[in-house]
């Protein structure tokens, strides 16, 4: 019996050995896989033959469709692509799997349209994304949101954004808020007041950690823009008064033109230039600012 | 040298559905069975004899001792070379033509080529295929079968050959020719194991032979001795009852008609009987000797008896 | 030892030509290329890569069909039949033999695996317009799809060394469609957290990786396949099949037969 205990603990080494290998050889596998799928050509089926093959798992289908959506955005924008074309026909088709599918409409228009290398840069098919959610999904009157941030932010469409608000403030159960959106976006579309309102508004509307992220970067950075705006009138203010620039900050805490030295939102001081004009400490901690860095005009 | 020796050799298996219970279906055996024997195992149906081969030919795995094929460990592959096996009711790959599965396990037998080519016609011809062919086993009737199976233990010259049942399912013409095959072998020198319930086969065949039932060792021993054991007795018929009481001492048993006394004596006692008969002038009609089977043993070992007698 | 493996081999590969179901499957196969350019009606000036992509997948499909129906009796007939009774009173190890049967059946399916691309080369010659240097790419495709075999053979070995055909089949076939699949699962479980995203990467690994060997749809796109791609997937491969039928001998080596 001895002899068959031995064989078997060869047997055994080898298989861990094989395993091991194998695990490692699939590990490497799946990184290169991650480079060339960055390179596209998926080979995308028409929905209906799909779905008719699915056997009924179709929902399934459509989840897997949807990741796919997701890896292959985020591996895109790791990679800085500025090309997206398989991302429209996979949502549409995760869509056509699951018609109910909320989630792949909302962060996926958002994916849709924002402008490469953030996104894919279709607002239209974004657009044209959300009106199949409406259609398949009348009681979801957060789409029209979603339609009304498209076509404010990314096609500057304002009378397309007001009618989306309105049409979504229609639909029993819209939060109150809803109406206010569609007519702040009548009167007041160009000002800040109202994008700091829509990003907010996107923020909550949405659990996917990146859609968060970009909306609260946008929330600072029209914060900052403010701020930088308002001490450079200060400054503006404080020449006409005193004749010439102030040297510092303290300078205007001393003439009362401000009670304190003021931080930006991650709290270090804004700096006051030379020339009168206001920048942020770092900018790179601000992207989407217009106001307050060298890059910016002024 | 010592052909086979099994040392304790056992097999339980685990019954019940939480597999608790250990059933046994072999208990320690103990046996020995010298090169160039002929050796009987022999028990009825469901003692334990197809337990031992599988057991021997690592077919299924003992739950406690081991054994020695020609000196080596029954587990080790190498010895396999000098073992044949015949299994009971044996089955061979159907797709098979009977020369192409002799070959087949010749070379996982390590016969060379040459061998081979040369053997595999000669005993398909002393096992009575010659005339099968290229006919798939498919088509083959159990004695055929049986043939085949025979000549798959034997192609690679075993020296010890080991058979389960291999006159099961011949009729009296096969079963006579697997005997003469076995007479061959023996007288080949090879060492012959084999398992049966048929008494007259080992009692034709055997050297020695080993009773076992219900997973034990009942009894083991030379033919011839275990024979004598049970007494032999002699029947005796004569005219002369006046003679009777004479001899009434002698006689096991007897049946009287008219002046004819039939009577059983045993062999011991059958020159006393013939002189008390000749005193008495009684007249001899026949003296028929009786001999004692392997059945009377076999029986007596097989019954409900606690003990091993040997 | 390596002639003993081999004549078990030989032998397995002969049973399986010999047994007729292994003739329906060609013809059926052959069938469906045949048929591909009624596709190409559907879809005028996709005959090529539709072609390509029916016969490939046909190809890679009932291969592992195959391979699972013959695989799940592999060892289960030889144990009910007591074939291996008089196999094992030889001087062959228990593991040589589990070997000898698993190379049989993958010589089985090469070598039906070659001549089914051939009668696809042979389609696409005629109904593809001819073939080109491109078409050298298939080759490759079909290369991953003997890896394949390879895989699906060995993972059915396994099961059938323990397990009833139909569980065997089941399971197979199970491991088949869920290894198609990996890269999927792979995505699922790093968007998962916790305990799931622990069984999701274990399933991932231990599942075999069979969605990196299916580059047909790369293969009729004429895109390229990276030479490091073909050197892992084939190391994957054996390394993935020495495990599955080690894990098969090692059930084997210790287990009572009937």
């Amino acid at each position: 019996m001895k002899g068959v205990s031995r064989t078997r603990g060869i047997i055994a080494v080898v298989l861990v050995v094989a395993l091991t290998g194998a695990i490692a050889a699939t590990y490497r596998l799946g990184s290169i896989q991650v480079q060339t799928s960055a390179d596209d050509e998926l080979y995308l089926q028409s929905s209906k033959s799909l779905k008719r093959f699915s056997l009924g798992f179709s929902g399934l289908l459509a989840d897997i469709y949807w990741t796919r959506a997701v890896q292959y955005f985020g591996a895109k924008r790791i990679a800085h692509s500025m090309h997206y074309e398989s991302l429209y026909p996979l949502l549409d088709i995760a869509t056509d799997l699951d018609p109910n599918l909320l989630v792949a409409y909302q962060d996926g228009a958002i994916f849709l349209s924002a402008a490469p290398p953030g996104g894919a840069g279709e607002p239209d098919r974004a657009v044209d994304l959300l009106e199949k959610g409406v259609r398949e999904n009348p009681d979801y009157w957060r789409f029209y949101f979603t339609l009304g941030f498209v076509h404010y932010m990314d096609r500057k469409d304002f009378a397309a954004a007001h009618n989306a608000f309105v049409r979504g403030s229609e639909v029993p159960g819209a939060l109150p808020w809803m109406r206010t959106m569609a007519a702040t976006m009548a009167e007041r579309a160009g000002e800040r007041t109202t994008a700091a309102a829509i990003w907010s508004r996107l923020f909550e509307s949405t659990q996917d950690p990146d859609i968060r992220e970009t909306a609260s970067q946008h929330l600072t950075a029209l914060r900052v823009d403010a701020e930088v705006e308002a001490l450079e009138d200060r400054v503006r203010l404080f020449r006409e008064k005193a004749g010439q620039l102030p040297g510092t900050w303290v300078d205007l805490v001393r003439f009362g033109f401000l009670r304190g030295i003021p931080l930006d939102p991650t709290g270090k001081p804004y700096r006051l230039q030379t020339d009168g004009g206001v920048q942020v400490e770092d900018p790179q901690r601000f992207p989407f600012i217009t106001h307050g860095s060298s890059s910016s005009s002024k | 040298m010592v052909a086979l020796e099994i040392l304790g050799l056992s097999k339980s298996y685990s019954v019940g559905f939480w597999r608790k219970s250990l059933k046994p279906a072999l208990h320690p055996l103990h046996l020995t069975v010298e090169e160039g024997e002929t050796f009987g195992f022999l028990g009825p149906n469901g003692a334990g004899k197809t337990t031992t081969l599988k057991l021997l030919m690592g077919i299924i795995f003992p739950t406690a001792g081991s054994a020695r094929i020609m000196g080596r460990d029954f587990h080790d592959s190498e010895v396999k070379r000098l073992v044949g096996f015949l299994p009971e009711q044996p089955y061979f790959y159907d797709y098979l033509s009977a020369p192409e599965l002799l070959d087949y396990y010749a070379q996982l037998s390590g016969v060379t080529a040459v061998e081979r080519k040369k053997r595999i016609p000669a005993l398909l011809d002393r096992v009575g295929l010659a005339d099968a062919g290229g006919k798939q086993l498919r088509k083959f009737s159990k004695g055929m079968l049986q043939r085949v199976g025979i000549a798959q233990a034997i192609i690679h010259d075993p020296e010890i050959v080991i058979l389960d049942e291999p006159m099961s399912g011949l009729d009296p013409v096969g079963r006579r020719e697997i005997r003469e095959l076995i007479q061959q072998l023996k007288s080949e020198g090879k060492t012959i194991f084999f398992s049966t319930h048929i008494l007259s086969d080992a009692e034709a065949l055997c050297d020695r032979v080993a009773v076992i039932y219900k997973g034990e060792l009942r009894g083991v021993g030379v033919v011839e001795d275990l024979k004598s054991k049970i007494a032999d007795t002699a029947e005796v018929v004569w005219h002369g009852v006046h003679a009777l009481e004479r001899v009434s001492g002698l006689i096991i048993k007897s049946n009287v008609i008219g002046d004819t006394v039939r009577g059983v004596v045993s062999s011991g006692n059958t020159d006393v009987l013939l002189e008390r008969l000749r005193a008495e002038r009684a007249r001899l009609i026949s003296l028929t000797p009786v001999h004692g089977g392997l059945e009377d043993y076999f029986i007596s070992h097989t019954s409900e008896r606690e003990g091993v007698n040997a | 030892m390596i002639a003993r493996i081999g004549s078990i081999g030989f032998n397995t590969f002969r049973e399986a030509v010999r047994d007729r179901v292994l003739y329906n499957l060609i013809v059926f196969v052959l069938l469906l290329v045949a048929s591909a350019p009624l596709f190409g009606q559907i879809s005028i000036g996709l005959e090529k890569l539709i072609l390509i992509n029916v016969g490939l997948s046909a190809i890679s499909l009932f291969g592992v069909i195959i391979a699972i129906l013959i695989g799940i009796g592999l060892v289960y007939k030889e144990i009910e039949k007591k074939t291996l009774y008089t196999i094992l009173s030889r001087p062959v190890r228990r593991w040589e033999f589990i070997v000898g049967k698993y190379l049989g059946l993958v010589l089985t399916l090469v070598v039906n695996g070659i001549l089914m691309s051939a009668g696809f080369f042979l389609a696409l010659a005629v109904f593809g317009h001819g073939l080109g240097r491109a078409d050298a790419a298939l080759l490759i495709a079909i290369y991953f799809i003997l890896l394949q075999f390879l895989i699906v053979t060995a993972i059915t070995l396994l099961f059938s060394s323990f397990s009833t055909p139909i569980f065997s089949a089941v399971f197979a076939f199970a491991f088949f469609v869920i290894g198609t699949m990996t890269d999927d699962l792979r995505s699922f479980a790093a968007a998962a957290k916790g305990i799931t995203k622990w069984l999701l990467t274990a399933a991932a690994y231990l599942v075999p990786n069979l969605s990196s060997l299916n580059v047909i749809s790369r293969v009729a796109h004429e895109r390229p396949v990276g030479g490091s791609v073909v050197l892992y997937n084939t190391m994957y491969a054996l390394l993935y099949s020495v495990a599955a039928v080690a894990a098969a001998t090692f059930i084997f080596e210790r287990r009572d037969l009937k």
